[in-house]
């Protein structure tokens, strides 16, 4: 069989990041290729050049063996390339038929007999259980998937790419999906999966592409490996990045979660029966696949996520105070207790900052409140500013004007997290503090991490690289889909031992 | 009975001006403009209309009554139009405020309104008013039909622009729900990101779903002048007209078919004192629209019913790179 | 990158950084000169003479001490009320009820006025009214604000829908109840002197009021705490709730300030500038109010300057109705064309065009 698509010297840079550098790719016709790679490792930038959301700054697409230029989805669509992206593309207010038919040209009545008929023929051919004339709002997160699909092959697309699809499903409506496109793929379409889930690739795959960090890595055949040595290429060797880690002095338990579990507003568990502790003067890692329930972690120790059970309770660092439970409270009545949790979180110009707002603006988010005086002290956070962008060496036009998503983004991160030091927590949350930095930027987070460390601070390091995780934490906790799957010493632990536990649970596999 | 029959004719003829205001708006909204600005284009629908059929009468001296119905239906949409564009393309284009540009396009709309029916007057040196033949072809009902008795003034007793109107909202229902234009349509005001990646020109299915509903609303600006007010300019005439057809869009939740009902109803409260004077004060059945209206919204947040709530970009201009 | 040209559009929109300060008010000043070019345009249809007309509006409005007197009156409740909107749309809360909240607060003021004039000793009954008035305005601007933070009420049309209500139940004291007993027409009496504000340089006292407010409101905005939370939530809620804000309390206390002030241009207005309470004691005020509040982009400052411009177009088109037969209406259309055209000069501002083959030029 011929190849349906080739990728050739494909490059793509934002900014400072080259998402991809030089990747070639092929995907067969017929076949169903996994492309696996860790977070940031350009997966679904790749694929989105595919799809026509980005145009590749240099190399060459050939589809079927002609080389061609995608410069918009419907482009791609005129190729025969659709993509069912992870948040999905559909009006809710519609029905699955109106959202398959959307957009396209045909005669002016909608003729909604004649589009059941030929959503039926499709779903009877592959399989799919669709109603063409339910509502989107009505659907499970399944069924919409099943809709975007129907919608891709109602267009004529014969390669059809899937961005993480299964990181909503249950396992049965994975192994359902799974049998869709054995079937699809055997009526010769090409399925490109973009996935980090490893028993998925060896389930349902043909070939398995790996990207690393931007970098094509190889193509190998799904029968010839196995996990073990897909983990190895995916993570890579070991690097060695110098990252100082001194040892813990005195830990106490400062922070003990026992058993919680979280419900997000769609009604999915996103954490389910999680317990550890943070300890005073360490460094607890929280390694784990994006999406694994870490954000809801965070802001659920924060007092902004709803909990349904469990607790976390605060132990005072002064002698002779009794533990709090904190939750049920909110970031008011946390501190209100005398507990001082800096955070600094995963959305940082969404949450953590105000945009518009300079860099003094910003310092006064925490400390507005100070004083009894109708007024904001706007001295005190001038002179903060001040001493943040000095000693974090930011670099900013000025302290007050210039609003802080006019910084590049480490100098938004230096603001941000010179803020919550400020406030001389005894726990610090850091979620993914350096994606996204230069290479020096982020020594200077790792630096200042280590700082509040060494103070006795009970610091939590939410991370994605596993280089960094495994040198700069005393103990890191593995998330696997909302899951606690282990928790290892930093300085024992193994790259692929945590690579494992990210996709399982104790052994088992890491789905709901 | 009589009584009866006459209120339902009543309140026919006070809720056409309101269908088209109504419709108009519901055309723009579905893309996810909000036009604040109806009662603006509704004088300037009303001017232009008038001033359309009444130098048509000044310049063949005999004028022939449904070609003066014509040219002032067809100078009331233009002008109608005209307002829209100045809203689209400040609000679609140049990604203005919606609600302070709707609110800037009231001001202009209503002195623009005031100021020809005015700048008319002075230059004929009288008050503008049409003759007869047009003034009575604006009022005919429907020949030999009308004269059945009871269904013939129930149903075919009332001038043209009604059944224009009542064909307008059964027009934008069939549009809204049995086309692929109109399906379109209702994608780019849910989710005009979404509509983008189907392929759907959201620019021009903004503009011309604005345009035209502003169109549609300059027409029952010029019912107002021509029927209400016999083809009279009035000062101030519209006013307060367009607000309620603003009110009205919320009363319909958004469906051209609802608004039909929805404007009899909104039209039989305004005439209900005359024929049900139930001893309270009248200033009491004025307000009754917009507290119905109150608390449709109020129930419709509340309940969170899906299909009853407003499209769910409005207010909001869309840029792609904004993703 | 043979045989895959990607074709660049025409004109490409792109958001820019941030213009220079000067450059940003050149801009506005040239769409200011062009809306008064198209302004004159119309003027010159009409077969007079532009500059003649303008010259006479401008001096009409302010060349003699009681035109100027009378411009004054006119930008106070415009001033006042844009006040009184910044903090509900700084806060990205869409009032468009200060017109209604205006009416509250003048219903409530006339009340006193009416029935508790003689009960009253002169400082007593005017301070009553005043906080009747406030009262009233931020009752009547509290309720959508409820409905809001409780289910998200569209704001936009629940203030709009109030506007209306509040108007019909002014008719209804003005046709009964609070009808005038020696008048056959449906209107309100005059108020008694006691209950009217008194003058300093021949305008009611209002005018130092809403200076007053002007820098209150400034400050507020821009030092106070509650000022500060008013951004925050604007700009993000979750930034808002992240930083431990109450957000719904901030929504409603926020709106009971707006809608006071307003309520406090009711009173003003009828208790100052008209003496009594009419439908008109709003007169559309609130909604230019919105656009002189948007255009002044939330300064308090700069509303001074904008609320006056307006007035003087209002003042002096009576001016040249009279000398040129122009009719009044015409502010109406002026004020309608400059606000379209300092609408959208904000757009180029805010982006900047790219054409094709230009490449990256920062503009």
């Amino acid at each position: 069989m011929g190849n349906a698509i080739e990728l050739k010297g494909i490059t793509k840079v934002f900014g400072e990041v080259v998402a991809n550098n030089k990747v070639d790719l092929t995907v067969r016709e017929g076949e169903i290729l996994a492309i696996l790679g860790e977070n940031g490792s350009g997966k679904t930038t790749l694929m989105n050049m595919l799809s026509g959301i980005y145009y590749p700054d240099a190399g060459q697409i050939f589809v079927h063996g002609k080389e061609v230029s995608i410069r918009s989805p419907k482009d791609a669509f005129d190729l025969g390339i659709g993509m069912i992206h992870q948040h999905f593309k559909l009006v809710d207010v519609l029905t699955a038929a109106e959202n398959i038919v959307l957009g396209l040209p045909g005669q002016g009545k909608l003729d909604r007999k004649a589009i059941s008929a030929q959503i039926g023929e499709i779903s009877g051919k592959y399989g799919f259980e669709i109603d063409p004339a339910r509502k989107i709002y009505d659907m499970s997160v399944s069924e919409k998937q099943t809709v975007e699909i129907v919608k891709v092959l109602y267009r004529g697309a014969d390669v059809l790419i899937l961005d993480e699809p299964t990181a909503v499903l249950t396992p049965q409506e994975t192994d359902k999906l799974f049998q869709i496109l054995k079937t699809m793929a055997a009526d010769g379409k090409s399925i490109i999966i973009i996935t980090h889930k490893l028993h998925e690739v060896m389930s349902v795959s043909n070939r398995v592409a790996v990207l690393r960090k931007g970098e094509y890595i190889d193509t190998v055949n799904t029968p010839e490996t196995n996990p073990q040595a897909l983990t190895d290429m995916m993570v890579g060797h070991a690097v060695t990045l110098n990252i100082d880690r001194p040892e813990p002095r005195d830990p106490v338990d400062r922070l003990a979660v026992e058993a919680l579990t979280c419900v997000n507003g769609e009604g999915v568990t996103v954490l389910k029966d999680v317990s550890f502790t943070a300890r005073s003067g360490e460094i607890l890692g929280i390694a784990g696949i994006a999406g694994s329930g870490q954000k809801e972690l965070c802001e659920a120790i924060a007092g902004l996520q709803p909990v349904q059970q469990g607790h976390v309770y605060y132990t005072p660092a002064e002698e002779g105070k009794d533990r709090e439970d904190l939750i049920g409270k909110d970031p008011m009545a946390i501190r209100d207790l005398g507990v001082s949790l800096a955070f600094v979180p995963e959305d940082r110009l969404g949450m953590g900052l105000v945009a518009s707002m300079g860099m003094a603006g910003n310092m006064m988010l925490r400390s507005y409140r100070s004083g009894k005086s109708l007024l904001v002290d706007r001295r005190s956070p001038r002179e903060l500013a001040e001493v943040v962008m000095k000693q974090l060496e930011v670099s900013a036009p000025d302290v007050t004007d210039t609003p802080v998503r006019r910084l590049s983004g480490g100098n938004v991160q230096k603001v941000l997290v010179g803020r919550e030091i400020a406030s001389a927590p005894t726990v610090l949350m850091a979620a993914y503090p350096v994606r996204g930095l230069d290479i020096n930027s982020s020594y200077t987070i790792y630096r200042l991490l280590n700082e509040q460390k060494e103070k006795g601070v009970a610091v939590i390091y939410v991370g994605e690289d596993l280089d960094v995780l495994l040198e700069l934490c005393d103990r890191i906790l593995v998330l696997c889909g909302g899951q606690v799957s282990g928790v290892v010493e930093g300085r024992t632990a193994t790259k692929e031992q945590v690579g494992l536990m990210m996709t399982q649970v104790r052994g088992k596999e890491g789905a709901k | 009975m009589d009584k009866v029959l006459n209120f339902l004719v009543a309140a026919v003829l006070a809720g056409t001006p309101l269908l088209f205001g109504t419709a108009g708006e519901v055309l723009t909204e579905k893309s996810g403009n909000l036009n604040l600005g109806v009662e603006g284009m509704m004088f300037m629908g009303g001017v232009a209309g008038l001033a359309g059929a009444y130098y048509y009468e000044q310049a063949v001296g005999t004028p022939i009554g449904w070609v003066a119905i014509l040219i002032a239906v067809a100078c009331a949409f233009l002008c109608g139009v005209l307002g829209a564009l100045i809203y689209g393309f400040l609000t679609i284009t140049l990604r203005a405020n919606q609600n302070v540009t709707g609110l800037a396009l009231t001001i202009f709309g209503t002195g623009f309104g005031n100021f020809f029916g005015e700048v008319m007057h002075n230059s004929v040196g009288s008050y503008v008013a049409v003759c007869d033949v047009t003034k009575n072809a604006f009022s005919a009902g429907i020949p030999v039909l009308s004269g059945l008795p009871v269904v013939g003034k129930l149903l075919f007793s009332y001038n043209v622009l009604v059944y224009l109107a009542i064909a307008v909202a059964l027009g934008l229902a069939w549009f809204l729900g049995r086309t692929r234009k109109g399906l379109n349509l209702i994608a780019v005001g849910e989710s005009p990101a979404t509509a983008d990646a189907a392929g759907i020109n959201v620019t021009v299915y903004k503009y011309l779903s604005t345009c035209i509903g502003g169109g549609i609303a300059g027409l029952g600006g010029m019912y107002i002048v021509m029927v209400t007010c016999s083809g009279v300019w009035v000062h101030n005439c519209i006013s307060g007209y367009g607000w309620l057809a603003v009110a009205l869009v919320i009363f319909a939740t958004w469906s051209p078919l609802r608004s039909i009902f929805c404007a009899l109803v909104f039209g039989g409260l305004s005439v209900l004192r005359y024929y049900l004077p139930l001893g309270i004060p009248m200033q009491i059945y004025d307000i009754l629209p917009y507290v119905v209206t109150v608390i449709v919204l109020v129930a419709i947040s509340m309940r969170n019913k899906r299909e009853s709530q407003p499209p769910a970009s409005l207010g909001s201009a869309y840029f792609r790179e904004e993703r | 990158m043979s045989g895959a040209v990607h074709q660049e559009p025409l004109v490409r929109i792109a958001k820019r950084d941030s213009m220079p300060r000067g450059k940003a008010w050149g801009v506005r000043g040239l769409s200011l000169l062009l809306a008064l070019a198209a302004g004159g345009l119309l003027v010159l249809v009409l077969g007079h003479n532009p500059l003649a007309v303008y010259g006479d509006l401008v001096k009409g409005a302010l060349f003699t001490k009681v035109a100027l007197r009378e411009t004054v009156k006119i930008t106070i409740p415009l001033l006042g009320t844009a006040l009184a909107i910044a903090p509900a749309f700084k806060m990205k809360f869409w009032n468009i009820g200060a017109e209604g909240q205006i009416m509250a607060g003048a219903i409530a003021s006339t009340y006193f006025a009416l029935f508790w004039a003689d009960r009253l000793p002169g400082a007593a009954l005017l301070m009553v009214m005043a906080l009747a008035a406030i009262a009233a305005g931020a009752l009547w601007g509290l309720l959508p604000a409820v409905f809001k933070a409780k289910w998200g009420t569209n704001e936009t049309l629940f203030t709009l829908m109030l506007n209306y209500i509040i108007l019909g139940v002014e008719k209804y004291f003005q046709n009964g109840p609070w009808k005038a007993p020696t008048s056959s027409f449906p209107k309100i009496a005059m108020f008694a002197p006691a209950a009217q504000l008194p003058k300093v340089f021949g305008v009611h006292i209002g005018w130092i009021i809403v200076l007053a407010a002007t820098v209150l409101m400034f400050l507020y905005l821009r030092y106070s705490k509650q000022g500060y939370e008013i951004y925050v939530v604007g700009e993000s809620e979750a930034t808002a709730r992240y930083a431990g804000m109450n957000v719904p309390k901030i929504i409603m206390r926020t709106m009971l300030l707006s809608g006071g002030l307003a309520g406090l241009m009711g009173f003003l207005t009828v208790s100052g500038a008209d003496g009594t309470l009419t439908e008109n004691t709003a007169g559309g005020v609130g909604f230019t109010a919105i656009t002189v509040a948007w255009l002044a982009k939330l300064n308090p400052f700069a509303m001074v300057a904008i609320a006056f411009g307006l007035a003087i177009l209002q003042k002096g088109s009576n001016t040249i109705q009279t000398n040129f037969k122009i009719p009044a209406s015409a502010s109406e259309v002026l004020t309608g064309i400059l606000l379209f055209f300092m609408l959208g000069c904000e757009f180029f501002i805010n982006y900047r065009l790219i054409f094709r083959g230009k490449g990256e030029n920062r503009g």
